[in-house]
Formats: C-alpha cells, sequence, structure tokens
C-alpha cells in the first residue's frame, strides 16, 4: 500500500518533468473539490466525485499552488519513506523553510494537502498527515476492541464505564471491533445535550450507543459511526439544532460526505443515518422558543436548494428548508429545556423514535 | 463775508485732457513693465516680435539679432536688429516714439503684434527710466539710404520728439535696428529671456536668431528650414465680431454709397443677399446711406446682423503651426517617451477665425510627481506670464486627464511627467491686457482648447495603457520566475536527478515561460531629434538660481 502511494507521487512528478525536457508547460490536474463536481445516487450512499478537474501550471494564478503541490507531494514522500508521520499544523510549519512558496496559513497548506490526497485518490493518512482534531465523544451500550499499542494485545474497552465521562474516538479506526446489544446510535450536536444524556444514563433507558460529533463530524467520527452501524447492523440517527449548519454542514456531511472532501467520501459516509431532529415541523409541535434567521443562516438554506445535490434529490428537506426559512426561525437543541431540564429525555426523544415520519431522510 | 467762488471753477482748471502716453507713463504694468525683469523681457519680445513680422511680411527669411548689454546698476542696453524689409523714413519716427501707432491694428489677418503699443512703449520706459532716446537704423534697399534716428516721445501730445536724424552708412541691405537702454534685472528661469527666445525659436524654425546674453556667451538657434510659413492673408471683419462703436466708425469712415454696399465692401462674407437681409432683418433700408445712420438706427443694424444668419469667415487668413512642426518642437526640447501633436480646423470667436494647437511629450526624463508643464503660445510667440489668468490653463484644468491616465486633483493641471503645448492662432488674439500675456476666456475658445487636448489625451492615453500594461505584463514575469527555483528544487528530490539537471530544469522554465507569455515590450527613448544643449537653456539657470536662494 505504502508503495502503491509512493509510486503515486513519482509518477505525477515524472510526468511533470517529462513535459519540462520536452519543453512544453507542465501541469498538474486535480480533481476539483467542490459541491459542483459531485452528484448524489440516494443507492450508493454518499457524494460520488465527478471528472471536472483544475490545472496548475505556470501562470500568474497558478504557479505558486503548484510549486506548493510539488513540495507537499516531496514531503510526503519524505513521511512514507522513512516512516513517520507530521500533523497538518506540523506540515504547515515545515512549509516556512520553503521561502516565496510557503504557506501564509493553515488552511491553505490543508488544501493543499486535500488536493493531494485527490490527486493521488489516497487518504491523508496514507501520505503520512495527520489530523490534530478530536474525533467524537461515545458513551452508553458499547465494548470496543482495542489492540495495546505496545503489546498489541486486546482491549476491550466498555463504554457504560466512563461514569460522567466518556469514550474518545481514535483518529485510526479502521482496526477497530465491536460488541453490542444497543438498538440505535444517537448521534448528537452538541457536547452540553450529549452530557445531559449521559448524565441521567439516556443510554440504558433506551439501549443505545451515544455518540457527541461536537459540531461538524470529523473523519474519523464519520468512519467510527460507519464501521460499527455496518458492522452491527444498527441504525443511526441524528440529533442536531433546528438550523441549516445542523441540517447540511453536519448531518448531510455525516450521511453523505462533503463536497470538499468528495474523493474520499466513500469511505466518510453513513448512508444509513436518518435525521431525527431538531426538524422544522419540531419547532412549531413542541412549540419551542426560537431565534432569528440569520443572514448567513438564509444564505445557507438557499445555497444548499441552489447547489446541493443531496437536498435536490429530497424533497422532504426542500420542503422542510422552504418551512423554516418561511418561519424565518431556528431552534436549538437545549431549547428544549423549557418544557423541563429532563424533557428531551422523559417526552422529545421517546416520542420521536416512536414516529418515523416526523424524521427527515 | 468773502465773495463765494463756486468750487466747480476751481477744479476745472485742474481738468484737462490726459495724453495717451502719458496714461501709459503711470500704468506700465498694462503693458507689461510691471517690474525690472519683466520691463527687459518686454522689451526683448516687442522687438523680436517685431522683427518677426517685418520679415514674414516682406517675404523674407528672418535672421534676427539679439543683444543685451549688462551696463551696471541695474541698467541694461538693449539691440535687435533684423533683416526685414526696413522702414520708409517719414514712418520710423511715428512706428517707435508714438504709442497706437501701427499697420496691424486696422487689417484682420495673424500677426504677432496687433495693438501698435509693444515697441513705443518700451521707447516709453526707455526714457522714463534712463532719460536717454532710443536710437533706430533702418534701410529699405542697397539702393536706398540707411536713416539714422535718435527718438523720444512726446508724452504729453503721444508724438515723436526727434532728437538727431541723419544719413549713415550701415552694413546691411535692408532691415532695422534699435537700441534702447532701460532700467532691467537679469534672471534665468522660466520666465527669461533665454526660454522666451528657444521657444520663440523652436516654433519660428524658419528663422535664425542669434542670442548675446549680459554674460557675453552668444547662443545661437539656427534655422531649420527654408520655408516660410504660408503667408497669412487679409481679411475683412465678419459681422458677427463688429460692435456698435466701432460699426458707427465704420459707417462713418466709409467710401459706400448705400447700406447694403457698405455690408458687402467692409465686411467678409457678405454678398448682396445676405446684405439685403441683414437690411430686412434691421427694418433699414438698403439704399440708405451710410453716412445717414445714427446710433439708434447702427443699433438696430447690429441686432439685424444677429439675426441674419452668416457663413463663417474664411479661415486661410490663418497660419498655424502645423502638428508636426509642433511635435518637432516637443522632440529638440524633451526627452520622453511619448509625442503627439493635433492641429483642430478652424473655429470662430466673435466673427474672428481662429486656429487651436496642442501636443504632449510624455515619460522620459520628465518629473513625475509634479504638475505638468504647460507651454502656452499665441500666434507663435510664446507666452511665458500670467499663466494663472490664461483661457489656456482653464482649458486644461478643466479637462478631465484622469479618463487618459494622468492624476488630477479637482481645479488643477494634472499631475505626471508631461509637457503639455497649446498653440492659438488668430487674426486677432483676445489677450486679457495689452501686455499680451494671457488669453481672454472666450467660451469659443476654451471649448476648442479642450478638444484639442481631448484628441491629444486619447492618443496619450493608449499609450499610458501599453506602458501600464507592459509593466504589469513585467511584474507577473518576475512573480512567475520566483517560483521557478521552488518548481526545479521539488522535482529533484521528487524524481531524484542531480543538482546539474536542477539547472537544466530551471533554464528550461524559463524558456517554456517565454515562449508561452510572448516577448516582452519594451518601452525606450528613441528621440534623435532631442538637442541637449537647446533644452538646457533657460533650465540650466533656473537650477543655479534655486540654489542661490536656497544659499
Amino acid at each position: 500500500m505504502k508503495n502503491k502511494v509512493l509510486e503515486g507521487i513519482k509518477e505525477k512528478a515524472t510526468n511533470v518533468y517529462k513535459k519540462i525536457l520536452k519543453k512544453k508547460a507542465p501541469e498538474l490536474d486535480l480533481p476539483l473539490r467542490s459541491l459542483s463536481n459531485v452528484k448524489y445516487d440516494e443507492k450508493q450512499g454518499y457524494f460520488e466525485i465527478l471528472g471536472k478537474k483544475k490545472e496548475r501550471t505556470l501562470t500568474v494564478g497558478t504557479i505558486k499552488t503548484f510549486a506548493q503541490t510539488l513540495r507537499m507531494m516531496d514531503l510526503s514522500k519524505k513521511l512514507i519513506e522513512t516512516d513517520d508521520i507530521a500533523s497538518k499544523r506540523e506540515a504547515y510549519y515545515i512549509s516556512k523553510n520553503w521561502k516565496e512558496a510557503m504557506f501564509k496559513q493553515q488552511p491553505d497548506s490543508d488544501a493543499v494537502m486535500d488536493d493531494v490526497e485527490a490527486m493521488l485518490m489516497v487518504n491523508r493518512e496514507q501520505l503520512g498527515f495527520i489530523p490534530e482534531e478530536k474525533g467524537g465523544e461515545v458513551a452508553g451500550q458499547l465494548i470496543v476492541i482495542d489492540r495495546d499499542p505496545e503489546t498489541k494485545k486486546e482491549l476491550k474497552i466498555d463504554c457504560t464505564k466512563f461514569g460522567s465521562g466518556a469514550y474518545s474516538i481514535p483518529i485510526s479506526v479502521e482496526h477497530l471491533k465491536f460488541e453490542t446489544n444497543a438498538k440505535f446510535i444517537l448521534a448528537i450536536e452538541t457536547a452540553g445535550m450529549f452530557q445531559r444524556l449521559v448524565k441521567h444514563k439516556y443510554w440504558k433507558e433506551a439501549n443505545c450507543i451515544l455518540v457527541s460529533m461536537g459540531g461538524v463530524p470529523t473523519r474519523a467520527c464519520r468512519r467510527f459511526i460507519r464501521i460499527l452501524a455496518d458492522a452491527k447492523k444498527i441504525p443511526v440517527y441524528v440529533f442536531t439544532d433546528g438550523d441549516p449548519y445542523g441540517y447540511f454542514n453536519i448531518y448531510r456531511t455525516l450521511k453523505v460526505g462533503s463536497g470538499n472532501a468528495a474523493h474520499i467520501n466513500k469511505y466518510f459516509c453513513v448512508p444509513q443515518a436518518k435525521f431525527l431532529g431538531v426538524t422544522p415541523q419540531d419547532i412549531e409541535d413542541y412549540k419551542l422558543p426560537t431565534h432569528p434567521l440569520k443572514d448567513v443562516d438564509i444564505k445557507r438554506a438557499k445555497d444548499a436548494v441552489k447547489n446541493d445535490p443531496f437536498v435536490q434529490h429530497h424533497k422532504e428537506w426542500q420542503r422542510a428548508i422552504k418551512k423554516l426559512v418561511e418561519m424565518k426561525v431556528r431552534a436549538e437543541q437545549q431549547a428544549l429545556a423549557k418544557w423541563g431540564l429532563n424533557y428531551v429525555i422523559e417526552k422529545y426523544l421517546p416520542n420521536k423514535l416512536k414516529d418515523s415520519k416526523t424524521w427527515l431522510p | 463775508m468773502p465773495e463765494e467762488i463756486p468750487i466747480a471753477l476751481e477744479l476745472a482748471k485742474k481738468q484737462r485732457e490726459i495724453g495717451v502716453a502719458e496714461f501709459f507713463a503711470r500704468n506700465r504694468h498694462l503693458l507689461g513693465f510691471d517690474n525690472k525683469r519683466k520691463a527687459l523681457m518686454t522689451t526683448i519680445k516687442e522687438a523680436v516680435d517685431n522683427s518677426l513680422d517685418a520679415c514674414e511680411d516682406g517675404n523674407i527669411l528672418p535672421e534676427i539679432n539679439v543683444e543685451v548689454i549688462d551696463m551696471q546698476n541695474d541698467r541694461f542696453k538693449v539691440i535687435v536688429e533684423d533683416n526685414g524689409p526696413g522702414i520708409v523714413k517719414k514712418q520710423i519716427p511715428h512706428i517707435f516714439a508714438r504709442l497706437l501707432y501701427g499697420s496691424k491694428f486696422f487689417k484682420l489677418s495673424q500677426s504677432r503684434g496687433q495693438q501698435g503699443i509693444g515697441i513705443s512703449a518700451s521707447v516709453l520706459y526707455s526714457q522714463l527710466t534712463t532719460g536717454k532716446p532710443t536710437k533706430i537704423i533702418s534701410r529699405i534697399s542697397k539702393k536706398h539710404d540707411a536713416h539714422y534716428y535718435e527718438l523720444k516721445i512726446d508724452t504729453q501730445k503721444n508724438k515723436p520728439d526727434i532728437i538727431k536724424e541723419e544719413i549713415t552708412q550701415w552694413k546691411n541691405d535692408h532691415g532695422t535696428k534699435i537700441e534702447l537702454e532701460l532700467e532691467g534685472s537679469y534672471l534665468g528661469g522660466s520666465q527669461s529671456i533665454d526660454q522666451y527666445l528657444k521657444q520663440t525659436a523652436i516654433v519660428n524654425p524658419h528663422s535664425t536668431i542669434i542670442y548675446t546674453n549680459p554674460k557675453a556667451e552668444q547662443l545661437i538657434f539656427a534655422r531649420a528650414t527654408d520655408k516660410l510659413p504660408h503667408k497669412p492673408i487679409e481679411i475683412k471683419p465678419h459681422p458677427y465680431g463688429v460692435e456698435l462703436g466701432i460699426l458707427i466708425t465704420m459707417l462713418k469712415a466709409t467710401e459706400a454709397r448705400t447700406l447694403q454696399s457698405f455690408l458687402m465692401n467692409e465686411f467678409s462674407r457678405v454678398g448682396a443677399g445676405t446684405a439685403k437681409e441683414i437690411c430686412e432683418n434691421a427694418a433699414l433700408l438698403p439704399n440708405t446711406k451710410p453716412k445717414a445712420i445714427n446710433r439708434e438706427m447702427a443699433e438696430k443694424l447690429l441686432q439685424g446682423i444677429t439675426k441674419t444668419k452668416i457663413i463663417s469667415p474664411p479661415t486661410n487668413c490663418i497660419s498655424p503651426i502645423g502638428e508636426e512642426l509642433l511635435e518637432k518642437g516637443l522632440r529638440k526640447e524633451i526627452n520622453a517617451e511619448f509625442y503627439c501633436a493635433t492641429t483642430r480646423p478652424p473655429a470662430v470667436y466673435r466673427g474672428n477665425p481662429f486656429v487651436i494647437e496642442a501636443g504632449i511629450a510624455y515619460g522620459g526624463e520628465q518629473n513625475a510627481e509634479d504638475s505638468v508643464r504647460l507651454l502656452r503660445y499665441a500666434n507663435r510667440v510664446p507666452l511665458l506670464y500670467q499663466q494663472g489668468a490664461c483661457a489656456i490653463t482653464k482649458s486644461a484644468v478643466s479637462t478631465v486627464w484622469r479618463n487618459y491616465g494622468l492624476s488630477q486633483s479637482s481645479g488643477a493641471l494634472p499631475v505626471g511627467p508631461a509637457t503639455i503645448v497649446i498653440s492659438i492662432n488668430s487674426v486677432w488674439v483676445p489677450f486679457t491686457s495689452e501686455s499680451k500675456e494671457a488669453i481672454a476666456h472666450y467660451p469659443e475658445i476654451i471649448k476648442e482648447i479642450k478638444l484639442a487636448l481631448q484628441e491629444c489625451g486619447r492618443k496619450l492615453s493608449i499609450f499610458i495603457h501599453k506602458k501600464k500594461r507592459i509593466q504589469i505584463e513585467g511584474a507577473k514575469r518576475d512573480y512567475l520566475e520566483t517560483y521557478i527555483p521552488h518548481v526545479a528544487e521539488a522535482l529533484k528530490d521528487l524524481v531524484g536527478y542531480k543538482q546539474a539537471d536542477e539547472e537544466k530544469i530551471k533554464k528550461l522554465l524559463r524558456e517554456i515561460l517565454e515562449k508561452k507569455r510572448g516577448k516582452l515590450e519594451k518601452i525606450e527613448i528613441e528621440n534623435p531629434d532631442y538637442d541637449e544643449d537647446l533644452a538646457k537653456i533657460g533650465k540650466e539657470t533656473e537650477e543655479k538660481e534655486k540654489q542661490k536662494t536656497l544659499e
């Protein structure tokens, strides 16, 4: 596998080299990573990348990123050859040696890293790069089977035994195995809601696994939920704030992936996920306290209707978002506390779980 | 009680006619003698203008000798000698020692002088400041004697006062020489005699001017062409330009017997039909005797003229400098990257035809942070004073230069490395005062100047945009070149080649870049006409002066 990645890097570089020898302008073709370059097929279950490319060559607009991409490929090559790793932030700092070709800020180096990933159709861990972000937290009816990093002996981690704390999803999850009798996985947007459910051992009462995504789920979190759900054939329900960010940036990314990481969505998606709430209908049904939609919310909603192949595929989502925009409000998960702190446990979740007609696809 | 004498009788004793010469003696600033520096300058200017006019009238290629001698204590002797047609004996005293005497006031054709004041004013000034007479020699041909005069002006009567008169020996076959002594001061700079003579030489390339300055240095502005400028044709006034007073005078002076023939004989562009139409519009009979027309009738006649549509005056009376010459003048004087010039078609203000010309020299060795330099000409005479009061300046200021790539704050001349030259040529240049330093603000004239400037401006903007484009392209290439070593270095490690190959790859990448983007155009100064010595004249002293004031 390692050799394959190395070969890929060398092949791309050699093509550039040969073009220069032929006195032709050298170029790198990189897949375009955006919503405009994905298609959505419900049966397949995720955003699949299409053929649009962006070109980096000797033009004013692209020469800097052309040089940076080659530099990044070179860094990856060295990491693989020495069996080393660099975090995304470390890679950014390494670029500070590149004089004019250095990155001014980490998002720039992250983007070039993603480009190399997409060009070679591998994920960044294979290139020797690792993320800093935490993968998410888990509590409930689940035993994770990991290995001791030193002894390589099997380690059983009981996710019911973290008390008021939780199990932390590691950056790499491919090797994990599971034991569980849980009836479903509940993926939750906010740490606050997760805490409430953990404190009251909601997982015991509902016989489920709780996952805190902490905003947009990381790749590790998405992959963890996916392997777990696949392995144990259990349904996944998603519980976010009732706003466009919760619907599209969090839920949609978890379920079908993103435009930005379109080249790896195949692995980092959870097609079986269903949206439990908070739906626009919930806001009405549960008479939730609301805030007015911000301009960015409205823009996000309109963009989704216009550009998001997932929303375009699901009429239910189009209706929901239309309703939200008409209501001109948004509601947070924690707004349910208006009816009592444990209303969410005693009433909201049981009601919602019972009635699949109130979910969104 | 003493007998009362009406005060008016006392006052009446003091009242008397004011001689025109007396008037100007007290109001010398009106004629350009405000200060010592300007007085010296104006004297030379008037003498040289007259010499050039005279030579051109006589179809003679001008050769003018100007000498300024420092007599100490702020006194200078000015000698101007030409090879013109000369002046007949009996006219000499009147031309030089009588104000408002001249040939040019009554004819409508393009010439430098027009009122008949200039040179006699210098004589008057000389006499006022030094008490000495002006010395004249003039000869009209080899067969005739050369006459020598020493003249003063009787300021009360405005009549020549002949101090001495004799026949003399003169080396020249024909021409005129004037020698006068006056109070003045000699300075260099943009308003200097040197500058004036240089600019005069530039737009009058058919002349040779030899100038000896007070430091006894001789500057020769040699003739560049043997072709005399096309001789302006004299025209009669156009009805639209006439004022009531002049109309009444003309009516009295005419030999025509009827109003209709008066209109036809004394004005241009009036035929029988137009004359009848004017009479009709004025409700006057065409066979009215001109001498019988009173003030009220004259006023009606003027209204009739305004109501009648009359074609524009003929324009062959104008002899513009010409685009080619204007541009060549700029090339001689300024080492720039871009030159252009334009001559407008003739236009008319108040019945007087005129032609505007403009030119621009841009870039090169000119200062980019100052306001543009503005050179003004009227009938081939450089205007050095009162720039701010001049219609030319107003037109240049009210032109929107930002459209043409020069920066400009409102109400000011544009800023940039440019020299703008504007020339007005007319049978009657409307100056704001007798000293002929600034053009009056006629809307027709301002409009034409702006049109000429816009024409040049459009050409300029094409050049400036091209220059900017090349600069941007240059900057882009520099940027692209920055990343070539990075591409080569990264490839070295990725593909695994040697140091020598890295240099080769860099070289190849540069070649590919050059091929892809095409050859970079260059803007350079290419100006074989540039005359460094000429360009220095006036400037050099300007810098020295600045230094002096700093010290």
